[in-house]
């Protein structure tokens, strides 16, 4: 079996994030990192995220740093990677990608502990780098330019310490003396030679200062001095002219102020006042802000509370600048963040490291009244510092103005057809505590409807117009109804004219910009040409001939009659349009259209024609030979619309690479297919055929405008819209409701809208962020979700959630009453809680407002990590609403779900739940009990009743229903129960299972089991013995973080280290198995070096790089063929579809060779090794890498293509047909 | 050094001991073997980004906090050593 891997949703959790100028001029741009992937991200004018590049890198992105050399109008990029490589990078706006500059190798590849990688500091003024380790080694290069300006490195100085941790480090801004970085570093030598503890008890983190000589050209520690031991952090403290250089030291619960030769100034970190008195508070991401005359510091708890840290200092008289005090003040609580950059323009662009990410405003910087904690009112006692208390409250000096999605994590994920669509839906348990949500991902765009008005009739065609070509928006939307039209002017508003020329008692069949400022109404009877001036001429069909489709451009009408008979005009050099040629088809024209006018042109070139017998016509508009049949191609169904549409496939500019574009013919077909070919620009030669099934109606087509460029629309059973993104040309659905008819609207409100009408209405909407393959609808949840099923009949989805460390409801609601009345705020809104989670997505804003201290935003309060919250809910996913809520009481949590069919069957569907009571991990995983609580479906499968519980020695982590009775995994015991009247009745077990059972499938009498730590176990159940045995196991150790069983030998399976493997029982083994009467019970006997007699074999082995915790096998599209799908902790989809022929896995295994050839990754990872990160990457072809093709500048397309013995073209078909095989 | 020396095995040995951290030897024992595991485990979770929010959702803690308790127990990880045997 090969597969084919490619990545639906790139990751959307955020690893780290970096502001600068990386385009050079004015703005401002956030370059993140994903894990694996890099973007370029901006905000626009209005405010909004908009992605200008994303390249996936294929390797670990660890830390980001940027720099500018002096005299430099741009931002370099530094990538800390597992590579054991520097990468400096510069991104480049015209051909958006990001420019390798350096690749220097200076260690192995991986994430190791003595490889550098893990941290990147700068120096503030661009004259070196430091890449550090998390342990002994440091290395400093040093920037430097050549003659013309280009930047240089330097061999690499060696900074290291053996036996030293390092925690953070920077670089200290010391002006134009020589660069210093500063490390917060721990020596263990001592601690591991002495066994008293003694040295361990006083280990001391050090702060030491790393001076690059650039004189000498070396690198000496200049300075060390113990700090405090809860340090974790590192924060640049301008200097030079700026400010009092040195650094600030972020420790728990404290911030130091520290420079060589000065005194520490130490502030306590203000705390939660209901925060649990053993938990300290930590700094997890901290922003700089520096203007001319002023600097401030934004750190950020792991609690969410972001504080503002100013320092007051002073020159004294020998120039040296003396701190004198550090204050922290509360500033505002944001959900806690991965990174936060502050950007010049007054934005707070916070990535959150769970859940959607957000864009703020700041509307003060926190110069207002709130708790402030200061270095000189700091009181030590004999407890200690005291600490300083505050309350988290609303949002004061920051907005939030937009967000981006992120699912991460996803917990468990099903693809269902739950609303009975065309395609299904995929539902998925996204975030964590109060953040959590389940969302419904469609693949598709979001569109927002801007207007919807009710017609008089029904209309049939909607066209907009400009008035003249040099106009920027359209000036009237003409509507055709059976016996009219509409002409509606757009201006301030929208409303109806009848000055405008159109003839209104007729219906239109074309309406359109002529010449240069001209208009044109084609109705039955004839063509009405408005002129500029008001004039109006007239062509009438001849006879009782009336037209029947129309095909127009800016400059050449071709119109054909009833029975055939085609007329075309031209536009003469007095704006008259002329007649030019008349042709006879052999029968009725179905649908013609004509290319646009080439830039420069008189004319274009061809007409397209399509005709009732399966044929669509290339006919040539040249004076010469015009009206001859240039080609013809045959399709499979009469088509019912037409489009010459240009495609610059991968294209210059924004978009990448450079190519010639080329003309695509773009046909409807009546059965609902897209078919689309290549017109030769010069011969009218068809080429190159792809076609796509886009649903049950004739798509008819619109050409569209997305992001300046050409795009179409294709209206079938559902909207699409086909258009040009990152080099990739998308078709991509729409999901809105079906549409009758289209056109591109540009107002001064909407730049790039669609008006459409649809029944009786007319619809203006845009389309939102471009080039996402899933638009999301989110349901809000208590508590972390952590697995769902569904109901079989009655289609709910139940989902439990649970929570370590969190106070349950009643308990929140009391303190936040007692909070809320000790604020003197009024608490009317008691209910708001539930409204919140179960809320649609849309209307989280206004509660927020309306809620002073919501959950999602402030995070629940903390307690004590031994106790839990958890609830079983029953969602009805049509409504979104919650249809029973069941909080488990003293501290149990749920951690498994199943519905079950007893074999009696005298309750019918029942769910088992296990839980846990009072578990704890730390410092050795410990409970109170287990239970399996089994629930009833009452109320239509709307409520769950409790039946019995059954008390059982260890967490039920797995449980699945078996032969009408209920297997579960109870810690490394799998056991067989039957529903008795007051508990579970124990019927078989077996302990032979190494660790802790995960998860639990089955298949006739076999059951596959996962273990926590050492993958599958294939057992089997004999009914006469009553016995249950594992008969096959894996032979390859792994942590199992999702399965699913495939087929009878195969289970996929994906492990803690970010790989997906398939085993597969080999077939000689299967059949013995099933053939053997003891059902290899005898050799089973034997067994082997404590495992089972039998091993599977790994069949399939891919390196994801991301933490997989759910898979499944489903198929995304109708007709599609079943892929493997899986969703990871850092938000991402991917799907792997097995091929079906040998000629394909060829095709793709070699152009996978060749990429990895001629176009290594990105950050210097080697494709290969990562891809086989652990284990040999087997059977697996990087559908990821495959798609990086289009981007390559076409002399290396070419190349690569002739190693291949194809074209280009059909290597971006082929990308093309199998992207559409999965989505 | 003479060029023979250079080539000397256990003059490899001791390159490569001190070059590559964890580097065993023949009398590395029980202890500082699992230090060595533990410490390189650490290291790994520090870096790869998607394991630190798998632990930090199973812990519940924010990931800068799981990041800073990795760190902080490369210091002991197993625990005191056992006490030195003179022989």
């Amino acid at each position: 079996m090969y597969l084919y891997s490619l990545t639906l949703q790139q990751a959307t959790g955020i690893v780290c994030a970096i502001n600068g100028n990386f385009i050079g001029g004015k703005s401002q741009e956030i370059v993140v990192a994903r894990g694996k992937s890099l973007d370029v991200l901006r905000p626009d004018e209005s405010g909004k995220i908009q992605t200008l590049h994303s390249v996936e890198v294929f390797g670990t992105i660890r830390c980001l740093a940027h720099f500018r050399l002096t005299g430099s109008q741009k931002d370099h990029v530094v990538v800390g990677t597992d590579s054991g490589r520097i990468i400096i990078m510069e991104y480049h706006k015209e051909k958006n990608y990001f420019h390798k500059l350096y690749q220097e190798t200076f260690g192995k590849s991986g994430c190791r502990r003595i490889v550098p990688g893990q941290y990147v500091a700068v120096d503030p003024k661009g004259r070196a780098v430091m890449i550090a380790a998390c342990e002994k080694q440091k290395l400093v290069y040093v920037l430097n330019r050549d003659t013309a300006a280009r930047l240089t490195i330097s061999s690499p100085l060696e900074a290291h310490k053996s036996h030293t941790i390092t925690y953070s480090i920077t670089g200290v801004d010391c002006g134009f003396d020589n660069p210093i970085f500063a490390a917060i570093e721990l020596d263990y030598s001592e601690a591991d030679q002495d066994s008293t503890g003694q040295a361990a008890s006083e280990a001391q983190k050090h702060l030491t200062f790393y001076e690059l000589d650039l004189g000498l050209n070396h690198v000496s520690r200049k300075w060390t001095e113990p700090i405090d031991n809860g340090a974790n952090l590192l924060v640049t403290v301008p200097g030079g002219e700026d400010g009092p250089s040195g650094v600030l030291v972020c420790a728990e619960n404290f911030v130091i102020y520290k420079n060589q030769g000065h005194p520490d100034v130490r502030a306590v970190i203000p705390r939660r006042a209901d925060l649990p008195a053993e938990r300290g508070v930590l700094i997890v991401s901290a922003a700089t802000h520096r203007q001319k005359s002023m600097f401030f510091f934004l750190l950020q708890t792991e609690y969410g509370d972001i504080f503002k840290v100013t320092l007051d200092h002073k020159r004294d008289e020998q120039e040296r600048i003396h701190v004198m005090e550090l204050k922290i003040k509360y500033f505002d609580t944001i959900p806690v963040t991965a990174a936060m950059c502050v950007l010049k323009t007054g934005f707070l662009f916070a990535a959150s490291e769970f859940g959607n990410h957000a864009l703020y405003q700041f509307q003060a910087i926190g110069d207002g009244d709130d708790v402030e904690a200061s270095s000189s009112t700091l009181m030590e006692t004999e407890e200690g510092f005291q600490p300083v208390f505050f309350q988290p409250r609303g949002l004061k000096n920051l907005v939030r103005i937009d967000h981006i999605a992120s699912l991460m994590p996803i917990m468990d994920m099903k693809v269902l057809n739950l609303f009975e669509e065309e395609t299904p839906q995929i539902f998925t348990l996204c975030g964590r505590g109060p953040r959590s949500s389940l969302r419904i991902l469609r693949p598709g765009l979001a569109i927002s409807e801007m207007a919807v008005s009710q017609l008089p009739g029904v209309p049939n065609a909607v066209w907009t117009v400009k008035k003249s070509v040099s106009d920027e928006f359209d000036a009237y939307i003409v509507v055709s109804f059976p016996s009219g039209t509409l002409v509606l002017s757009i201006g301030e508003t929208v409303e109806e004219v009848s000055d405008s020329g159109f003839l209104d008692t007729t219906p239109s069949l074309a309406v359109s910009l002529l010449g240069d400022d001209s208009l044109m109404q084609v109705h039955p009877n004839g063509i009405r040409h408005i002129r500029e001036d008001g004039r109006i001429n007239e062509w009438k069909t001849p006879g009782k001939k009336t037209i029947v489709k129309v095909g127009s451009n800016r400059l050449q009408v071709v119109i054909a009659l009833s029975g055939g008979e085609l007329i075309y005009f031209e536009m003469d050099m007095t704006g008259q349009l002329m007649e030019v040629e008349k042709h006879e088809m052999t029968g009725d024209v179905a649908c013609l259209d004509i290319a646009p006018v080439p830039e420069g042109k008189q004319r274009s070139r061809f007409l397209a024609v399509g005709s009732y017998d399966n044929t669509i016509r290339i006919l040539s508009l040249d004076p010469d030979d015009c009206m001859q049949v240039l080609s013809v191609q045959s399709v499979s169904s009469p088509p019912e619309s037409l489009l010459l549409l240009e495609v610059q496939a991968s294209i210059g500019g924004e978009d990448g690479a450079d190519h010639p574009a080329s003309v695509f013919l773009n046909a409807g077909l009546r059965n609902g297919v897209l078919f689309r070919t290549v017109v030769d620009m010069v011969t009218g030669q068809l080429s190159d055929t792809r076609s796509r099934f886009l649903g049950l109606r004739a798509p008819k087509l619109f050409k569209a405008i997305v992001r300046g460029r050409q795009a179409m629309l294709c209206l079938s059973s559902r909207p699409w819209l086909g258009y040009i993104h990152q080099g990739h040309f998308l078709l991509t659905p729409l999901s809105y409701e079906t549409l009758e008819f289209a056109a591109s609207f540009a107002s001064d409100q909407c730049a790039e809208g669609v008006v459409a009408v649809a029944g009786d209405a007319l619809r203006i909407f845009t389309i939102e962020r471009l080039g996402e393959t899933f638009n999301e609808t989110i349901i809000h949840l208590r508590y972390t979700p952590r697995k769902f099923v569904l109901h079989p009949k009655k289609k709910y989805l139940v989902i439990i959630e649970s929570d370590q460390g969190a106070f349950t409801a009643e308990e929140r609601e009391a303190a936040r009453k007692e909070c809320l009345e000790a604020s003197g705020l009024e608490n009317g809104n008691a209910n708001n809680r539930e409204q919140m989670e179960n809320g649609g997505g849309e209307g989280d804003d206004d509660d927020e407002k309306e809620d002073p201290l919501s959950d999602e935003q402030y995070g629940y309060p903390k307690a004590e990590s031994d106790r839990w919250v958890s609830c079983i809910r029953v969602l009805d996913p049509k409504s979104g609403n919650t249809t029973c809520l069941l909080e488990l009481q003293d501290n149990e949590s749920a951690f498994s779900l199943c519905t079950v069919n007893f074999h009696d069957k005298e309750y019918g569907t029942l769910l088992a739940v296990g839980t846990a009571k009072g578990l704890q991990f730390l410092p050795k995983k410990s409970l109170t009990a287990g239970f399996i609580h089994i629930y009833r479906f009452i109320d239509e499968g709307k409520s769950l009743e409790l039946l019995h519980k059954t008390q059982v020695e260890g967490v039920p982590l797995a449980l699945c229903q078996f032969q009408g009775r209920l297997l579960a995994g109870v810690d490394s015991v799998l056991r067989l129960y039957d529903l008795g009247k007051r508990k579970l009745l124990r019927k078989c077990e077996n302990k032979l299972f190494p660790n802790v059972l995960y998860s639990i499938h089955t298949y006739r009498d076999r059951i596959f089991v996962g273990d926590l730590q050492e993958s599958f176990h294939y057992c089997k159940y004999r009914r006469d013995e009553n016995q249950l045995y594992i008969f096959a196991d894996d032979s390859v150790p792994r942590s199992l973080t999702a399965s699913h069983h495939v087929d009878f030998d195969t289970m996929a399976g994906a492990d803690k280290l970010g790989n997906i493997y398939f085993v597969r029982l080999p077939q000689d083994v299967s059949d013995e198995i099933e053939e053997d009467p003891t059902g290899g019970k005898i050799k089973w006997e034997q067994g082997k070096l404590n495992g089972a007699p039998n091993k599977v074999e790994e069949i399939v082995q891919f390196h994801v790089g991301d933490v997989v915790t759910c898979l499944q096998k489903a198929s995304l599209i109708p007709g599609g063929g079943e892929c493997v799908i899986y969703g990871t902790v850092m938000g991402s989809l991917g799907a792997l579809l097995a091929f079906t022929s040998r000629e394909d896995v060829d095709f793709f295994s070699h152009l996978e060779m060749h990429l990895r050839q001629e176009h290594p990754p990105l950050c210097g990872r080697d494709h290969m090794a990562y891809r086989s990160a652990y284990l040999p990457v087997k059977d697996v072809i990087d559908g990821d890498l495959c798609e990086q093709y289009p981007t390559l500048p076409p002399d290396l397309q070419r190349k690569i293509a002739d190693e291949l013995d194809r074209t280009p073209g059909e290597i971006l078909k082929k990308l093309e047909d199998i992207r559409n095989k999965i989505i | 050094m003479q060029v023979s020396d250079r080539f000397n095995i256990n003059s490899q040995l001791e390159h490569l001991q001190a070059k590559y951290v964890g580097t065993g030897h023949s009398d590395v024992n029980r202890f500082e073997w699992a230090v060595n595991i533990q410490r390189d485990s650490y290291a790994s979770y520090v870096g790869h980004y998607p394991l630190l929010a798998y632990f930090a959702i199973a812990e519940n803690e924010s990931i800068g906090r799981e990041r800073y308790n990795f760190m902080q127990k490369m210091l002991l990880p197993c625990g005191l050593p056992p006490e030195k045997e003179d022989d």
